[in-house]
């Protein structure tokens, strides 16, 4: 474990600002209980982001981040779009390198620690808007699943290319009317949590972030099949408020409302991941 | 690294010896071999960490090669990706989790990739490159033409031309030892023109292969390898400061600087490590000077030979790097020339706008760019006796 990079040199702690020791002293490292219980004790690992006022990406990035079993050996690999800006307030090692080369980046970034560093688990999870993974980075998306890439890949579904203006995404639903398809989107939804399990991936969940607590299960889950087995696939909804004008206390009845009809929850579990998911319970660690 | 008594050996269980040892004192023997055969030979005396390959003629061979030597324990990682697109991504990771990464590609991989050299370069990754030049379409092109070095130019990437397999093996070995100079550290790409030198025999010079460089250290890095063991524990690769605002658009601007401030600091290194950027032959007194690199210069060689023979005395300036630009080299090597011909296996003359560029008031030479090969056309020394010939008003007899 490699808590000790978050420790701070005793003479110089009077100079280092109290949420840099806050790192150190209140996040929880080391305990893989951990989880969005901890939320308003623990240290976060994000410490504010710059997304628009009550985006809901904003609560997907603190589940999550309050959820990885494993903080202290966990690398994310990062996309360009509105998730980018919030990478450099992780308390991570993170990369942002290009728009959709994200699940290809992991992929080199997965095997190389696996060979330098083979008795240590390193997990590494690829984070990405919908256009990033779904549009400009399919082929790199569904090549690290054929591949069995022991990575986990979550993509923020806003339904849109948030970050460059509200353009029509692969993921928008059809008849939507938005930029680049000013007479509304021809074609249906891409099912991209369906392309991943036809793809090789082991676990697969759709889903919005609309419940804490669920984002915490599928999140272990999906990190501990990727670690034992190959690919993990989880697909959020995070609907983008500013683009469907929504207010900033929107997101979340949005998110509920969805919760009935596309983004209602699924999940798929491959038989080996059933046997890694069964396993983690009996350890207490689900 | 492992201690084994004495030595230090690398994770294959070769030793390992000092670069210089490597380049310069270290026996050698004599072998026959092609250029891709000698990329497989210096990879396995590189203790190299990852290697992903991408079929395209010809730099295929090569990648297969890197592949054995997986196999056969003297490479951490390899594997093939998707395209070359994600490969160079691919490679990007494997060098940010600190592995000492190589790479191959060729034309129109080289563009299909093109958006990640200077993201290899601003994201400082030593990553090296061989690029065995083959024409871009279109037209559909598997022959050698070095068009595609063009477009690598001002990617934030060193870029070093190798004359023939002996050069590319030390070109290879010293190419990690310079691109992964703390203070450098930004990626090498080692041409070569594609089948003249990937697919033909010659003879090469080889130190033993129980012997190898010391392993990267990515610890020594100017920046963090992603892999959660050094601090700071909050730190993204890239620097990503896309914000709108004056701080992050200086940001942007300095780091662009430094990238190619790092490349001029790799100018020590490489004199020490090949010797020298630039490469002379022939009659020093010679004012007429053919500049050229790789098979270019080999051609350019023989050309000099033959104007021997109709009694003029010529000259090669052959430029072993591109980026860096060897300049003061150039400058100081063309200082009595009167003309210069600046042969080339393009149709565009990059090199020849190159050489422009850094004589531009420093050389009162004419220069003139050519002769020109292109789309897989060999270049004779006769045509370039030819152009010098027909520029001194001198009768053409022994050339057809
Ligand atoms: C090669 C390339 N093409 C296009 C862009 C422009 N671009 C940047 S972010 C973005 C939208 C990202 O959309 P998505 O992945 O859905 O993330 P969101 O912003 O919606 O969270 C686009 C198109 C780019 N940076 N690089
Ligand atoms: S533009 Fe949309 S997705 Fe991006 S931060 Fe704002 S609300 Fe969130
Ligand atoms: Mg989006």
């Amino acid at each position: 474990m490699s808590i000790n990079i978050f420790k701070i040199n005793e003479d110089l702690k009077e100079f280092i600002p109290q949420e840099v020791i806050d790192l150190e002293e209140k996040a929880t490292w080391g305990n893989p209980k951990r989880g969005v219980m901890d939320l308003p004790y623990a240290k976060e690992l994000l410490e504010e982001h710059s997304l628009c006022a009550g985006c809901p990406e904003s609560m997907a990035f603190r589940y999550i981040l309050a959820s990885l079993p494993n903080p202290e050996d966990t690398i994310i690999v990062n996309s360009t779009g509105c998730t980018s800006l919030v990478f450099p307030h992780i308390a991570l090692h993170t990369v942002h390198s290009l728009f959709g080369n994200q699940n290809a980046v992991a992929t080199g970034i997965k095997r190389t620690l696996e060979w330098r560093f083979p008795d240590k688990v390193k997990d590494v999870i690829v984070l990405a808007g919908d256009g990033a993974t779904v549009d400009i980075g399919l082929d790199c998306t569904l090549q690290s699943f054929f591949r069995q890439e022991k990575i986990t890949t979550i993509c923020f579904d806003n339904e849109v290319y948030a970050n460059t203006g509200g353009q029509e995404s692969g993921t928008t639903v059809q008849g939507h009317v938005f930029k680049m398809a000013p007479k509304g989107k021809q074609w249906p939804k891409v099912q991209m949590w369906q392309l991943a399990i036809d793809s090789g991936c082991h676990y697969v969940v759709r889903m919005s972030v609309s419940s804490p607590k669920k984002v915490e299960q599928v999140v272990k889950k999906a990190i501990y099949v990727a670690r034992e087995v190959g690919p993990t696939y989880l697909h959020f909804y995070t609907p983008c408020i500013l683009e469907i004008g929504l207010n900033s206390d929107d997101g979340l009845m949005e998110m509920r409302d969805k919760d009935k009809e596309r983004f209602k929850f699924f999940e798929y579990v491959s038989p080996q991941a059933e046997e890694v998911i069964a396993k983690k319970k009996e350890e207490g660690l689900l | 690294m492992q201690k084994l008594g004495e030595e230090l050996r690398n994770r294959a269980g070769q030793k390992i010896v000092d670069p210089e040892y490597l380049l310069f004192e270290a026996p050698r023997e004599k072998v026959f071999m092609t250029g891709s055969e000698v990329v497989k030979e210096a990879v396995k005396r590189a203790s190299v960490d990852a290697s992903v390959s991408y079929p395209i003629t010809p730099q295929s061979e090569a990648a297969h090669l890197i592949g054995e030597l997986w196999v056969e324990g003297y490479v951490g990682v390899y594997f093939r990706g998707e395209s070359e697109f994600g490969v160079m991504s691919e490679i990007a990771g494997c060098s940010m989790a600190g592995a000492r990464t190589i790479t191959t590609t060729s034309g129109p991989g080289t563009l299909r990739a093109m958006e990640n050299f200077p993201m290899w370069a601003g994201s400082r990754l030593p990553i090296q490159l061989v690029l065995m030049a083959r024409g871009i379409n279109s037209p559909l092109s598997i022959q050698p033409d070095d068009l595609e070095v063009s477009f690598l130019l001002d990617t934030g990437c060193m870029v070093w031309y190798a004359e023939n397999a002996q050069e590319l093996f030390d070109m290879i070995l010293a190419g990690f030892v310079v691109a992964e100079q703390p203070d450098v550290h930004v990626p090498v790409i080692n041409v070569i023109n594609g089948f003249f030198i990937s697919h033909t025999r010659e003879s090469v010079m080889l130190p033993p292969d129980d012997i190898a460089l010391p392993p990267y250290n990515p610890y020594k890095a100017p920046m963090p390898p992603i892999d959660m063991e050094m601090p700071p524990g909050r730190f993204l690769r890239d620097p990503f400061v896309m914000k709108s605002n004056y701080i992050s658009y200086a940001t942007h601007t300095s780091w662009q600087f430094e990238v190619r401030a790092a490349i001029e600091r790799a100018r020590p290194y490489i004199k020490k490590y090949l010797g020298s950027l630039i490469e002379e032959f022939g009659d020093p007194e010679a004012d007429i000077v053919l500049v050229s690199t790789g098979t270019g210069a080999a051609q350019s060689k023989e050309a000099v030979r033959l104007l021997e023979d109709e009694g003029v005395k010529a000259r090669v300036v052959k430029l072993r790097t591109i980026r860096p630009f060897p300049i003061n080299e150039l400058r100081q090597a063309v200082k009595n020339a009167k003309v210069i011909f600046v042969p080339e296996f393009n149709v565009v003359g990059w090199l020849e706008r190159e050489i422009r560029r850094y004589l531009y008031k420093h050389s009162d030479a004419e220069i003139i760019g050519g002769p020109r090969v292109a789309g897989g056309m060999t270049m004779p020394p006769e045509i370039i006796v030819k152009d010098v010939l027909n520029y001194l008003g001198k009768e053409v007899k022994h050339v057809y």
